[in-house]
């Protein structure tokens, strides 16, 4: 399989706060690729890095062949690579339509404003959005919002989609529908790296996770060979065996 | 395509009204009020391209029109250009030094970058200050045949006019074309969360250069005729503070973000100013009541006019922009 996104080696450091620390894995084309670890493990650093909003330490991030390293977020969108916020930022005082219409604008194809128009009704009806499309973001609720946040980032027609929690503060009903979202994005052809704390959802979707722990990388691997893995159990839940103790029977 | 909106139609027919108003009759004082309030038109409606469009408040933007003014009166005058062709020259030159203070200054956010802004004004009015060229503290005065360019005074001073109001109608223009762009769709995008516009593609550190030089250019085309107008020119008028301040206040009164919210607040300013200034009692007192009003304004009605209005008849929004 090709490798759309490769890490290499990546550390960033706050200070004295290593916050990510010789990182590095592959996430190969029209993949879902998941990211998870405790609280502060590094996860939307990592993402910050990745997509250029903080210049990496050391190490270099290779998209689609290139080295975007140290590009800024702008550059890396028109290349493919969009993300979401884990903290919504929605353009409050536009309409739905006008926030997805600036993701089409300046993403990937940096199509003019009516071709923009155009596709970004497409993508809000994609993600329920379209009877909405004349509202202020500032209306929605936060599951319109995280909706919204996808919305914008799959408007710049990205190749690769990073996206940061878009489930959590979801009720079961929306997060069943994001989950849905997701896989008909990865069915598009476009390959998905996830941050995501809710374990079923993201064993579920990945095909591949990728655990930081203390910034560093703690595992990589499918959904059952992670979970079963002594060190991940250990940094999530403190003893190496509670899946054993769990699931014994006798 | 811009013809195709309601609204630049509008705009012709404010232009018309201006040229008619004061040509009916040959009323100069009418003409005298009116070519004020086009210039508060002026100035409130590219300061709207900053603060109403991008979200960056800029203090000292009546530097743009001051330095508009010495350039083209020097030009007009001292070298003895055409007039039109000097404005035009101060305008380039200013919006070229607008995009490199920009640049340097637009890494700046929010309270620190509005500081700059009046650091801005203050270095350029204490560097023309001293400046031998363009008379130091005394500034430059026209001669009488300064005008026979023009066919006379009486001639010229319509010319400037004219002139004038052509810079009002296509300051509104700008801001209109702008509205309706995928560059003011950026600009609009960086108002409203700078991290997220970056995110999603804008280069918001080279759309904000661009957009505070091209909100120097008009006025300072302005400034340049205004003061070739007036006949004189000194640091003091040229870098008045204050218009600079009532520049926000006209904007927030009209409503900021609004074509129309930035004319109709420099005229509703303007036409209140020039009656306080006038009125024997009050005359001290207008900056007091400027401020009362901005202070209702934030409170009450921090749409300003426009937006008080698209409340009321939501539907205006898409006839008025």
């Amino acid at each position: 399989m090709n490798s759309i996104l490769e890490v290499r080696g990546v550390s960033k450091r706050f200070g004295g706060l290593l916050a990510v620390s010789d990182v590095s894995f592959n996430l190969g084309e029209g993949e879902i690729l998941g990211l998870i670890g405790p609280n502060g493990a590094g996860k939307t650093t990592l993402f910050n890095v990745v997509n250029g909003v903080y210049k990496a330490d050391q190490g270099s991030v290779l998209f689609a062949g290139k080295d975007i390293t140290g590009s800024s977020p702008d550059e890396v969108v028109h290349l493919g690579l969009a993300r979401t916020h884990q903290i919504v930022k929605p353009l409050n005082d536009l309409t739905l339509l006008d926030n997805v219409t600036v993701g089409a604008c300046f993403g990937r194809e940096y199509l003019g404003l009516k071709a923009a128009q155009a596709v970004a009704l497409e993508v809000l009806q994609q993600v329920g959005l379209a009877d909405r499309a004349h509202m202020l973001a500032r209306s929605l609720t936060i599951a319109g919002k995280k909706r919204l946040e996808v919305a914008r980032a799959l408007a710049a027609k990205p190749k690769l989609l990073l996206l940061d929690e878009v489930l959590a503060g979801l009720n079961p009903t929306e997060i069943a529908q994001m989950i849905d979202l997701v896989r008909k994005i990865r069915d598009s052809g476009v390959s998905v790296f996830m941050i995501e704390h809710l374990m079923q959802a993201i064993m579920s979707l990945s095909d591949r996770i990728v655990v930081l722990n203390l910034g560093r990388k703690l595992a990589e691997g499918r959904p059952d060979e992670v979970v079963h893995n002594a060190d991940v159990v250990e940094a999530y839940l403190g003893f190496p065996d509670i899946v054993d103790r769990l699931t014994r029977t006798d | 395509m811009i013809l195709r909106r309601p609204f630049f139609w509008i705009i012709l027919v404010i232009a018309a009204f201006f040229i008619y108003a004061p040509l009916r009759g040959n009323d100069v004082s009418l003409r005298e009020d009116l070519i004020l309030v086009a210039i508060a038109i002026i100035l409130a409606s590219n300061l709207n391209l900053m603060i109403g469009y991008t979200g960056y408040v800029n203090f000292g933007h009546i530097v743009f029109y001051g330095l508009g003014g010495y350039i083209g009166l020097y030009l007009a005058t001292v070298r003895g250009w055409n007039l039109v062709l000097s404005a035009l020259l101060a305008g380039l030159a200013v919006s070229v030094c607008a995009l490199l203070f920009g640049l340097a200054i637009l890494r700046l956010r929010g309270a620190y970058f509005a500081l700059a802004t009046i650091g801005v004004l203050q270095a350029v009015q204490a560097f023309v200050s001293n400046f031998d060229p363009w008379g130091r503290s005394t500034g430059m005065y026209l001669s009488f045949d300064a005008y026979q360019p023009l066919g006379g005074a009486m001639r010229a001073l319509w010319i400037t006019y004219y002139l004038i109001i052509a810079v009002m109608a296509l300051s509104m223009i700008l801001s209109l074309a702008i509205k309706n762009s995928k560059f003011g769709m950026g600009l609009f995008a960086i108002r409203e969360d700078e991290d997220a516009a970056v995110v999603l593609g804008v280069n918001a550190t080279v759309y904000k250069a661009i957009i505070y030089s091209v909100s120097a250019f008009l006025p300072a085309v302005a400034g340049a005729l205004m003061f070739y107008k007036n006949g004189m020119i000194d640091p003091s008028i040229a870098f008045e503070y204050m218009l600079s301040l009532e520049g926000i206040v006209m904007l927030m009164l009209g409503g900021q973000g609004v074509v129309m919210g930035a004319a109709l607040g420099g005229t509703l300013y303007e036409k209140l100013r020039s009656y306080l200034l006038t009125s024997p009692k009050l005359s001290d007192f207008h900056l007091v009541i400027a401020g009362g009003l901005l202070l209702l304004v934030v409170l009450f009605a921090p749409g300003g006019v426009m937006g008080w209005l698209y409340r009321l008849v939501p539907r205006a929004r898409r006839v008025i922009e």
